[in-house]
Formats: C-alpha cells, sequence, structure tokens
C-alpha cells in the first residue's frame, strides 16, 4: 500500500506534463477542426486545396512520424522548437485532420431545406453559414469531439519519446529505479483512465447543457 | 531547398536512393506487424462483443469495466506493460509477438464495439420477425442479423486496418526493426534526419491510401438490401 502510494506520487508529478499538452493540443485541434473543415464545405478557392493536402498527409501518416519530423527535421531548416511545441503542434495538427472531417460533415448535414430558407431571405453564403448552418452543425459535432479529446490523451503519451516527463516518462523513470512493472504501469493505466473519465464527464456536462440527446453522429468509429 | 539539406542536391537524391531499399524492408515488416496485430483484433473484437453481452451480469461488467480501461490507455504503455510485465511470469516473448497483443487486445476493445454498434442497429422487430418463424438464434443470426450487420461495420473496420498500420511505428519503442526505427537509425547514424523521415512518412502515406482505396472498393461491392444505411 505503502509502494502503491510512492509510486503514485510520483507519476503524479507527470501528470501536469500530460494535462498541459492535452489542454493545448486539444486546443488546437479544434481550432483546426474548425477552419480546416469550414473551408473544405464553403469550397473556399486555393485555401479548401491545402486544406485537404494537409488532411490528406496528416490523417495518413503515423503521429509519431510526425512528431518526430517536426521534432528532429525542423531545427535542420534552422526552426528551433522546444518539445512541448513540437508535441502539441503535431498533436493539434494530427488531430485537427481528423477533427476536420467531422466539422465538414456535420456542415454538409445540415438539411437543404435550411439552406434555401436562408437563401430565400436573402442572406449571404457566409451568413448563412455563422447564422445558420455552424450553430447547428457545431452542437453535432460534440459527441465526436469528445472521442478526439480522450485520443488527444491517449496521444500525449508519446511526448514522452522527446523528453518530456509526463505520466508515461515518470512510469519509465520509475520502472528504471524499482524494476517494479506491474504495479507502476497498472497505476499509469488508471491515471489515464480517470483522465479519460474527466474528458467524458466534461463532454457529458456540454451535451447536457445544449441538450443534446446522446444519440448524435458518433464518431466512435475510429476518430 | 538548399538552405533545409545539408546535401548538395546531386547526393541527396543519391542518399533518397540509398535509403529506399532500406525502408522498404522495414515496410515488410509493418506491414508484417500490423496485419498480425489486426487480425487479432478481429478474433479478440468478437469474443469481447460476446463477454460484454454475456447472460452472467457480473461477467458482463467486468468485461465492460476492462474493455474500458483497454480504449483509454495509451497503446505506447500497454505495449511497455506487455513487454516488461510477461517475462516476470516466465514469458519471454519477442517484440513482434508483444506488437501483436498490444494491437490486438486495444484493437479488439474497440472493434468489439463497432460489431455491438452493427448487430444492436438490426431493430427488435426482426428478432420477433424471425422468433415467430421459428428460427433458431443461429439462424436468426446467420441469415437475418449478420447479413445486414456487415455493410455497417465494414467502413468502420476499414478505418482501423488504417490506424493500426499508423500505430506500427509506437513498436520501435520495443525495439522492433521496422520502418520507422531504421529511419531513425539512419538519421542517428548520419545526423541526416529530413530524407530518411520524409520517405518513410511518403511510403506510409502510400500505404494508407492504398488502405483506404481497397476499404471503398469493398464497400461499393457489399450487398445493400435490409435496412438502410443512415
Amino acid at each position: 500500500m505503502e509502494k502503491i502510494l510512492d509510486y503514485s506520487r510520483y507519476l503524479l508529478i507527470g501528470a501536469e506534463a500530460t494535462v498541459v499538452v492535452t489542454i493545448f493540443a486539444l486546443a488546437l485541434a479544434i481550432l483546426l477542426s474548425f477552419a480546416a473543415g469550414i473551408a473544405r464545405a464553403m469550397r473556399v478557392p486555393v485555401l479548401a486545396r491545402v486544406c485537404a493536402v494537409y488532411v490528406a498527409i496528416f490523417r495518413g501518416t503515423s503521429l509519431l512520424l510526425q512528431l518526430f519530423w517536426i521534432f528532429y527535421c525542423l531545427p535542420l531548416a534552422g526552426i528551433e522548437i522546444s518539445p512541448y511545441l513540437a508535441g502539441i503542434l503535431s498533436i493539434g495538427l494530427n488531430s485537427g485532420a481528423y477533427g476536420s472531417e467531422i466539422v465538414r460533415g456535420a456542415l454538409n448535414s445540415v438539411s437543404k431545406g435550411q439552406i434555401e430558407a436562408a437563401r430565400a431571405l436573402s442572406l449571404g453564403r457566409w451568413q448563412t453559414l455563422f447564422l445558420v448552418a455552424l450553430p447547428q452543425a457545431a452542437r453535432e459535432t460534440i459527441p465526436a469531439f469528445g472521442n478526439i479529446a480522450i485520443h488527444v490523451l491517449k496521444d500525449t503519451a508519446l511526448v514522452s519519446l522527446i523528453s518530456i516527463a509526463d505520466i508515461s516518462f515518470q512510469a519509465q523513470q520509475l520502472r528504471g529505479m524499482t524494476y517494479d512493472s506491474q504495479t507502476i504501469y497498472l497505476i499509469c493505466m488508471a491515471m489515464y483512465f480517470a483522465l479519460a473519465m474527466v474528458l467524458t464527464a466534461g463532454r457529458m456536462g456540454i451535451e447536457r447543457k445544449l441538450d443534446i440527446s446522446g444519440t448524435g453522429r458518433s464518431g466512435k468509429a475510429s476518430a | 531547398m538548399n538552405a533545409i539539406l545539408s546535401l548538395e542536391p546531386g547526393l541527396t537524391w543519391a542518399f533518397f536512393l540509398a535509403v529506399l531499399p532500406v525502408l522498404l524492408k522495414g515496410l515488410a515488416v509493418t506491414i508484417a506487424a500490423a496485419l498480425s496485430g489486426y487480425v487479432l483484433a478481429l478474433v479478440l473484437g468478437i469474443v469481447f462483443a460476446l463477454l460484454r453481452s454475456a447472460r452472467f451480469r457480473p461477467l458482463a461488467l467486468a468485461t465492460m469495466l476492462v474493455l474500458e480501461l483497454l480504449r483509454d490507455t495509451p497503446l505506447l504503455i500497454l505495449l511497455f506493460f506487455l513487454y516488461y510485465v510477461l517475462p516476470g511470469y516466465g514469458l519471454v516473448l519477442p517484440a513482434f509477438a508483444i506488437g501483436t497483443l498490444a494491437i490486438g487486445f486495444q484493437y479488439g476493445a474497440y472493434l468489439a464495439e463497432v460489431y455491438r454498434g452493427g448487430i444492436e442497429a438490426i431493430p427488435g422487430s426482426q428478432w420477433e420477425a424471425a422468433a415467430a418463424l421459428n428460427m433458431t438464434r443461429l439462424q436468426t443470426y446467420r441469415d437475418v442479423v449478420i447479413p445486414q450487420a456487415v455493410p455497417r461495420v465494414v467502413p468502420a473496420m476499414g478505418n482501423y486496418l488504417a490506424s493500426v498500420l499508423k500505430e506500427t511505428p509506437l513498436l520501435s519503442t520495443i525495439s522492433l526493426f521496422e520502418m520507422f526505427s531504421l529511419a531513425m537509425l539512419i538519421g542517428d547514424r548520419t545526423y541526416e534526419y529530413i530524407v530518411p523521415l520524409t520517405t518513410a512518412g511518403g511510403l506510409m502515406l502510400l500505404l494508407t491510401s492504398a488502405v483506404g482505396l481497397l476499404v471503398s472498393r469493398i464497400e461499393t461491392h457489399l450487398p445493400r438490401q435490409g435496412i438502410p444505411l443512415r
């Protein structure tokens, strides 16, 4: 018991880094999701193409590759980048690519009748987007973004590989000192589980506030 | 380009050509690891889905908890857990097998949910109709439920295959020499990370695109009868 408490205390030191990277990467992901999703759904000239390439690259390759590319290759091009920034950038860009498909899908699924009604009221394209389509689409995306949030949390474990002292990093250190792998990694799993629960509770709180029935388009299938 | 690459353009090309065959060998390992993990996941998914819907409540609840834990744990931690804990029980497995197990368990947990969703999409009235026609449980599954559930789960299954491929570079952390670890090794030896990492990324992109195409080909050939697909 004493042992478990000691281990937990050591691993909790890493929780701060995990939470910080999760929050910033998630914020970046949501921002990019809406920016790229809107640009593609509205078929903005040039920008839509650029976003399509961005999404294809970041969805088509591994996060680990992206992280190491940013961390190892950008400095060679003269761009100094800290481990934190590399972690937040790569996870944010990666999840933003997935999220943009959610936003695009939600925007495209707003009923035609509403768009026509907005046209009849002589709203412009962008007015229709911001006043009619987006408010409805954004609510629809909440369940899927809940899944993205949990993916972001799990993805942050990779930053331990570029020397950020997060939960996973602390676990590796502790294993090196004690060789008590089983207890350490079980506590470690429990911590990620607890953090995921917090994210799920947050999503459910937002859903309740917006009065979304739990049925919404589920993004569970591979975010 | 010369600002980014310290090599002369001609040398960059030669370096790329030297790196490519090594990475292609690594890619074969990547594909093998991904496929074996995925196949295990397909099977475990069925087992998990059955356990989760067990009549014996405590078993179903315990399975639910374990599945949630498997889904919420980073694959990296799952890999380390198996890699460092199993030898303590006298089970020393090669990195390839550990990777297969970790991917199999995590994606099995995901796929259990996919299978369940596919089966639950069949409305209760069809079960009742099958019962009214005196069909056995097995017949109902074989002739009514599964044929309608398959087209609903295939797209998600395809997405997971692509995900598994993208996760295999993680196996480099338990010293499996797949494409990514070879690219990093070349980078560490030569201090030229851009060529090997970018090449590895390009190959990965080609591979996942091919999987995407394959899955959409399969989707168009699936039967469309029965309940509408959304």
